[in-house]
């Protein structure tokens, strides 16, 4: 007599691997490098349920070309009908460059971590972006811009390289309205340009230096991201203004091919960037070696 | 936990018994430049094929639960020819239809296993590629002689208390055979066997304790996490950067190593893509380069160094175990002649080397 085991039915985890159909609405060129993506999730019933916080991403799934980790860069009360503020710059993002309206692609998630903005109702926000990362900096600027009253003083720095690589320049009018402070500085000046020249960390000294120490201490939050070597002089600011470590949240990137803590591409130290990340407090980052 | 005791000739009947199924095993694949016998994991038919009495293989099995290549889903194209508009359709196929039998596995391969279940079946979204492999699996687990790299004692892997169906330690002309599962009760009764004795329970015991003495290699991991964080500077890093390769091959040989990359290929008809999951190796140059040209470890000790704090802390932090076996098989295929034991004592030593300033 022999035993044959039997092959046991597929155990749950069928979700691992679904994506939800997408298709591309419309597409903006923003600067010479970065689009807009309108991205809408085909099914109605999964664009209304698609639930998601500021701060969060998704996996844009190009059948063929590839997958890649993007912030929302779009409101939270728009649900399934996102925007991704994406640069040409890889494989999949030169391809995605190239293709219109109309193209399907995979969206899963909303993964990761998001800003806390709901904590933040009460107090002063400062929202400090350096170039792309005013990407997934968007969606919590709309989100406290459209429950405005709930918040106290909000502040947004905005740093990029020159002014023709500004992102979003249509959309300051609109932000100023909403009583925000919106400090702009470029590295380089080009013609037409009117607003400071410097780095970042010039225009956010300005900006503590004009604050009071018992406010920064006692209600403020701080929101940041840009490119890796800005977080630490930023990040030092700020706590040097005595903003809380746990008040400050910051933004990481890293590789990512699976966006579920499997991969492990992600991974600092016991974290995995795409689970406990992408936003961690700074007390976090202070814990975690070579996370910034 | 039950226990029985069959004749060493009744293995023969084990086998054939399970033999309707696919069995993968420790067979011998060749010799070294110095004579000695080579074993890896394959597909066996036959008992002469198996070689239970391997010290150790140069592959783990883990091309069997973790394949180095893997298709993750199938797409299909529809409406090819209506440029941009065109549609797809996503297929997911974990590709487990039968059932797979690991005979011969030692407790660190054991072990391995059950802390990769831990972070591939745990958390959020469970894998199911893995998960459907673990569901569907058999394991015999074989008692082993502890080779000089192998520091599994000190990795607290030197047995395996679950994890597998049967579990078989050699006793002479007799196999004291530990029972997990009732598929496994079930199969042993149909051999001849019996329980074991007081006297039996005496051998198993003192088999055990020699087995201790048996161990060269050993690591200390008395508060390692903190030690690693506070040597996480230390200059011994790159001196072990410099000698690694950044070939990646410890990742190949390490049972728990399940880091991946995925790609995706359209085919020569444009009709159909392929995504893939292919295993990495976090010594590689780009494992942590992203696009636009910025990579996060960028030089080849901050990489390997990764790979230690991964290892030993980060997943102790975890899940308050080391992700490591202790099965030696990253140092013994490594080229640069890299070891466990030797780079974690060399950061321990760190602290006398101060003192020394």
């Amino acid at each position: 007599m022999t035993t044959n085991l039997e092959c046991l039915p597929p155990v749950s985890g069928g979700e691992f691997e679904y994506s939800y159909k997408a298709e591309i609405t419309n597409v903006y060129p923003l600067t010479r490098m970065e689009k807009l993506y309108q991205i809408q999730l085909v099914d109605p019933m999964e664009r209304e349920r698609f639930i998601f916080r500021p701060g969060q991403f998704v996996m844009l799934e190009l059948p063929g070309i590839g997958e890649a980790p993007f912030s929302i860069t779009s409101s939270p009360v728009r649900h399934g009908d996102l925007e991704l503020c994406i640069r040409a710059v890889g494989n999949m993002t030169m391809f995605l460059d190239r293709v219109g309206r109309g193209t399907r692609v995979g969206i899963s998630g909303p993964f990761g971590t998001h800003f806390p903005v709901e904590r933040m109702e009460g107090e002063d926000v400062l929202l400090i972006a350096g170039g792309l990362g005013i990407a997934p900096l968007r969606s919590p600027i709309l989100s406290v811009l459209e429950t405005r009253s709930r918040y106290g003083q909000v502040d947004i720095i905005y740093g990029a390289r020159r002014p023709s690589e500004l992102l979003f320049d249509y959309e300051y009018a609109m932000w100023r309205q909403f009583d925000v402070g919106l400090d702009i500085i470029v590295d380089r000046e080009e013609p037409g340009w009117q607003g400071p020249v410097g780095l970042i960390t010039e225009i956010l000294k300005e900006r503590i230096a004009k604050g009071q120490s018992d406010r920064f201490r006692e209600r403020t939050s701080a929101i940041v991201c840009g490119p890796p070597v800005m977080f630490r002089f930023v990040c030092d600011l700020l706590i040097a203004a005595q903003v809380p470590v746990e008040k400050i949240f910051v933004s990481l990137e890293r590789r990512m091919h699976c966006g579920r803590g499997k991969c492990c591409r992600c991974n600092i130290g016991s974290t995995y960037t795409c689970l406990d990340g992408p936003v961690f407090d700074y007390w976090s980052v202070l814990n975690l070696k070579e996370a910034i | 936990m039950l226990f029985k005791v069959f004749a060493a000739s009744e293995l023969s009947r084990l086998f054939e018994i399970l033999s309707v199924n696919r069995i993968v095993g420790p067979v011998k694949k060749g010799e070294d430049q110095h004579g000695r016998s080579l074993y890896d994991f394959d597909v066996v038919h036959d008992i002469a094929e198996l070689h239970l009495d391997y010290g150790q293989t140069i592959h783990s099995a883990k091309n069997y639960f973790l394949p180095y290549r893997e298709n993750l889903c199938t797409f299909t194209f529809q409406d090819e020819g209506s440029g941009d508009g065109g549609d797809w359709h996503k297929e997911v196929d974990y590709g487990v239809y039968a059932p797979l039998v690991l005979f011969g596995l030692h407790p660190c391969d054991i072990n391995a296993l059950n802390k990769l279940d831990k972070v591939l079946l745990g958390g959020r979204y469970p894998n199911p590629f893995y998960g459907e492999k673990r569901a569907n699996m058999f394991i015999v687990g074989h008692s082993c002689s502890p080779q000089p790299f192998c520091f599994c004692k000190s990795m607290g892997t030197d047995s395996a208390i679950r994890g597998f169906d049967l579990f078989l330690t050699r006793m002479d002309d007799l196999y004291f055979a530990e029972i997990l599962s009732p598929r496994a009760f079930h199969l042993l009764e149909q051999i001849d066997c019996h329980d074991p004795d007081s006297r039996e329970h005496h051998r198993y015991m003192d088999l055990m304790e020699a087995k201790e003495a048996l161990y060269v290699a050993h690591v200390d991991t008395s508060d390692l996490t903190k030690i690693l964080d506070l040597e996480f500077q230390a200059s011994v890093w790159q001196e072990w950067g410099q000698k690694c390769l950044s070939c990646g091959t410890c990742a190949q040989v390490c049972p728990t190593c399940y880091c991946y990359g995925v790609e995706e290929q359209v085919d020569m008809d444009f009709t159909r893509a392929h995504k893939e999951k292919r295993l990495y190796s976090c010594n590689l140059l780009d494992f942590a380069a992203v696009a636009g040209g910025h990579n996060f470890r960028p030089e080849s000790h901050t990489r390997l160094k990764y790979r230690y704090y991964h290892k030993h802390r980060g997943f102790v932090e975890a899940f308050e175990e080391s992700l490591c076996v202790g099965c030696g098989r990253c140092g013994q295929s490594c080229l640069a002649h890299i070891t466990v034991p030797e780079v974690i004592a060399s950061v321990r030593a760190s602290k006398e080397e101060h003192d020394d300033d």
